[in-house]
């Protein structure tokens, strides 16, 4: 897949949400910065996840920058690949990928 | 005695020796306004207060009191150092202590209570010595057995008379019951009451009475009333506590214990309201009344009584206007100490004759422990309160809490701290399952009876598991920061600084 292209974002900062933003990078592969209300005792399963979710979908030059509020991994996985869908203007993706 | 016999039996006898005609001596009526002090200070050169003693106060303005941080800034002031501070509790309001033991005037703390930025310096190793943590009960025994031995108690109410009688639901900061405070008042050796109106005397009914009063003190403000803010007066929308309250009053419905003249015991917070709004329409279906609800009273508990639902209140504590209100007007509304309410030493504590409670918890364990002290990153931001004295005695302890609250699980393997232990648990209700201790089976056949789906707690321990996570142990360091004192003063966890 193709490079990131423009800065976006996904979610929100409600409780039990979280505030997805990437941006494009100018250093191979995938930076994660996480700040979490729940970070002491998930904060590494969750970068880990952000990780895993941006690789499966072949993200490279590309920073994730996460303000978690709590959310559950579903959650997280999906406003992580919803803004790396917006930042690649892609409308029509292949979820079978996105499973 | 025998110099009694002595003098009695001596040929020179006569009544002009004996003592009291010293007297005499004294003019009439002369100390009939001693027990004024112009200021606090003044109270407390007066009261003989020293280096190493211990203090106390009461919480029931809890986050509007005004009193603790206003007398601690004046004995800091005052030069004192190495003082035990034994407060009924703390709220987030206290924060202003960690100078105070910074500063080493004080080195030790009695309190229910630790929340905010003061729990948390102290679970970062703020203090050498840990902080006692008690239950309302518990307190009561420690001061009854002496450990905690109180020399000069602060007592700030609405309304006093020169002569010490004080209450708590008259005035314009009116906090309603001074149960925790009228155990304070009985066992301490100085008593300095602090009032925001000075009445004629005599002022009745005195919850403090004038026989064990030393001082009186006008002040400005003892406390902001609007900010005890423990009850809720609105009913809840939240869809998770709506239902969390409806499964509660439905398993107390089918307890077996729901009959007339039953009692009962609620929290405070969205889910309680709504606990006691759900049964109150079963009893009025059912024509069952209540002989007595108990505990922290919030203006719902004050509802049923007014119409006829509950026959008696019985009132440690009052946890809103209404209830404040309420205990100052109708005769069935009681006021009751901290040693009537719970301490498991006392000839008499109300616990004994209850029969279902409903509480809170921030964890609870596979094994039934509750945890409402630590929260999930292992802080200090909770309080003991009734907790372990209401489920140690009443026929149905039931703990209400959802299953997760955002991602940190509720149910876990082990509890970060202990304050309740689990055999003194029935029954645990989430929002995603009810679990029954194995140890009341007959609870257990009345529920699936009524068929109320019940799980064992491995179930709901892996449900919250298969949604949050493990969540990753939290790391201490060896320093212990706080034990927590089972009602009957043992040690039954410790909490330990963090890593």
């Amino acid at each position: 897949m193709s490079k990131i292209l423009e800065p976006a974002h996904a979610g929100t900062l409600e409780s039990s949400d979280v505030f997805v933003r990437v941006v494009p990078s100018e250093h191979a592969g995938i930076e994660v910065e996480l700040e979490s209300s729940v970070s002491e005792i998930y904060g590494e399963a969750i970068e880990s996840l952000i990780k895993a979710t941006a690789e499966a979908m072949e993200a490279n030059y590309v920073r994730i920058l996460v303000q978690d509020k709590g959310a559950l991994d579903y959650v997280i996985k999906a406003r992580v690949q919803t803004a790396i869908l917006r930042a690649r203007g892609t409308t029509n993706p292949d979820w079978s990928l996105l499973s | 005695m025998r110099d009694l016999e002595k003098q009695y039996t001596s040929a020179e006898l006569t009544s002009v020796n004996a003592p009291f005609f010293a007297c005499k001596e004294q003019v009439k009526g002369q100390d009939r306004e001693s027990k004024l002090c112009e200021s606090i200070e003044a109270a407390i050169k007066r009261s003989g207060l020293k280096d190493g003693m211990t203090i106390s106060f009461h919480h029931a303005f809890r986050g509007g009191d005004m009193i603790i941080n206003k007398v601690m800034d004046i004995i800091a002031a005052m030069g004192f150092k190495d003082l035990t501070l034994a407060s009924s509790s703390l709220a987030s309001v206290h924060d202003p202590l960690i100078e105070h033991i910074k500063n080493g005037v004080v080195t030790q703390i009695y309190t229910s209570g630790l929340r905010s930025k003061l729990g948390e310096a102290i679970s970062n190793g703020l203090m050498e010595k840990p902080v006692h943590i008690h239950s309302h009960g518990g307190r009561v025994h420690l001061l009854q057995s002496g450990e905690l031995s109180i020399d000069v108690a602060f007592i700030g109410v609405p309304v006093c008379d020169r002569f010490g009688n004080a209450n708590g639901h008259e005035g314009r900061s009116k906090c309603g019951s001074l149960g925790y405070a009228m155990s304070d008042a009985e066992f301490s050796k100085y008593v300095i009451v602090l009032t925001e109106s000075l009445e004629e005397y005599p002022n009745g009914p005195a919850s403090i009475a004038q026989d064990q009063v030393d001082c009186v003190v006008v002040v400005d403000a003892v406390g902001d009333p609007s900010k005890i803010g423990a009850g809720e007066t609105r009913m809840t929308t939240n869809p998770k506590e709506l239902l969390l309250a409806s499964l509660t009053a439905k398993v107390i419905e089918y307890s077996g214990l729901f009959k007339e003249g039953f009692s009962l015991q609620t929290g405070t917070g969205g889910a309680s309201l709504a606990t006691t709004m759900f049964l109150s329409e079963k009893m009025e279906e059912k024509k069952i009344t209540a002989s007595f609800g108990l505990g922290g009273i919030t203006g719902t508990m004050v509802y049923m009584l007014k119409r006829g639902l509950i026959k008696k209140l019985l009132d440690v504590q009052s946890f809103d206007e209404f209830a404040a209100k309420s205990l100052g007007e109708n005769k069935n509304h009681i006021e009751i100490s901290a040693n009537q309410y719970a301490n498991p030493s006392s000839k008499g504590a109300a616990v004994k004759q209850l029969d279902v409670v409903v509480l809170s918890a921030l964890e609870v364990d596979l094994d039934f422990n509750v945890n409402v002290i630590t929260g999930s990153k292992g802080i200090l931001r909770g309080a003991s309160g009734g907790h372990c004295d209401t489920a140690a005695e009443a026929k149905l302890a039931i703990i209400v809490a959802p299953l997760t609250r955002g991602r940190i699980p509720t149910v876990t393997k082990r509890v970060n701290t202990i304050v309740t232990p689990g055999s003194s648990v029935d029954v645990v209700i989430t929002d995603q399952g009810i679990a029954v201790n194995p140890q009341n089976q007959a609870l257990k056949e009345h529920l699936i009876k009524a068929g109320i789906a019940v799980v064992d707690m491995q179930t709901l321990y892996e449900r919250a598991i298969r949604l949050c996570g493990e969540p990753k142990e939290i790391a201490y360091t060896d320093k212990v920061v706080a034990l927590i004192r089972y009602r009957d003063g043992s040690i039954i966890d410790v909490v330990r600084q963090l890593a």
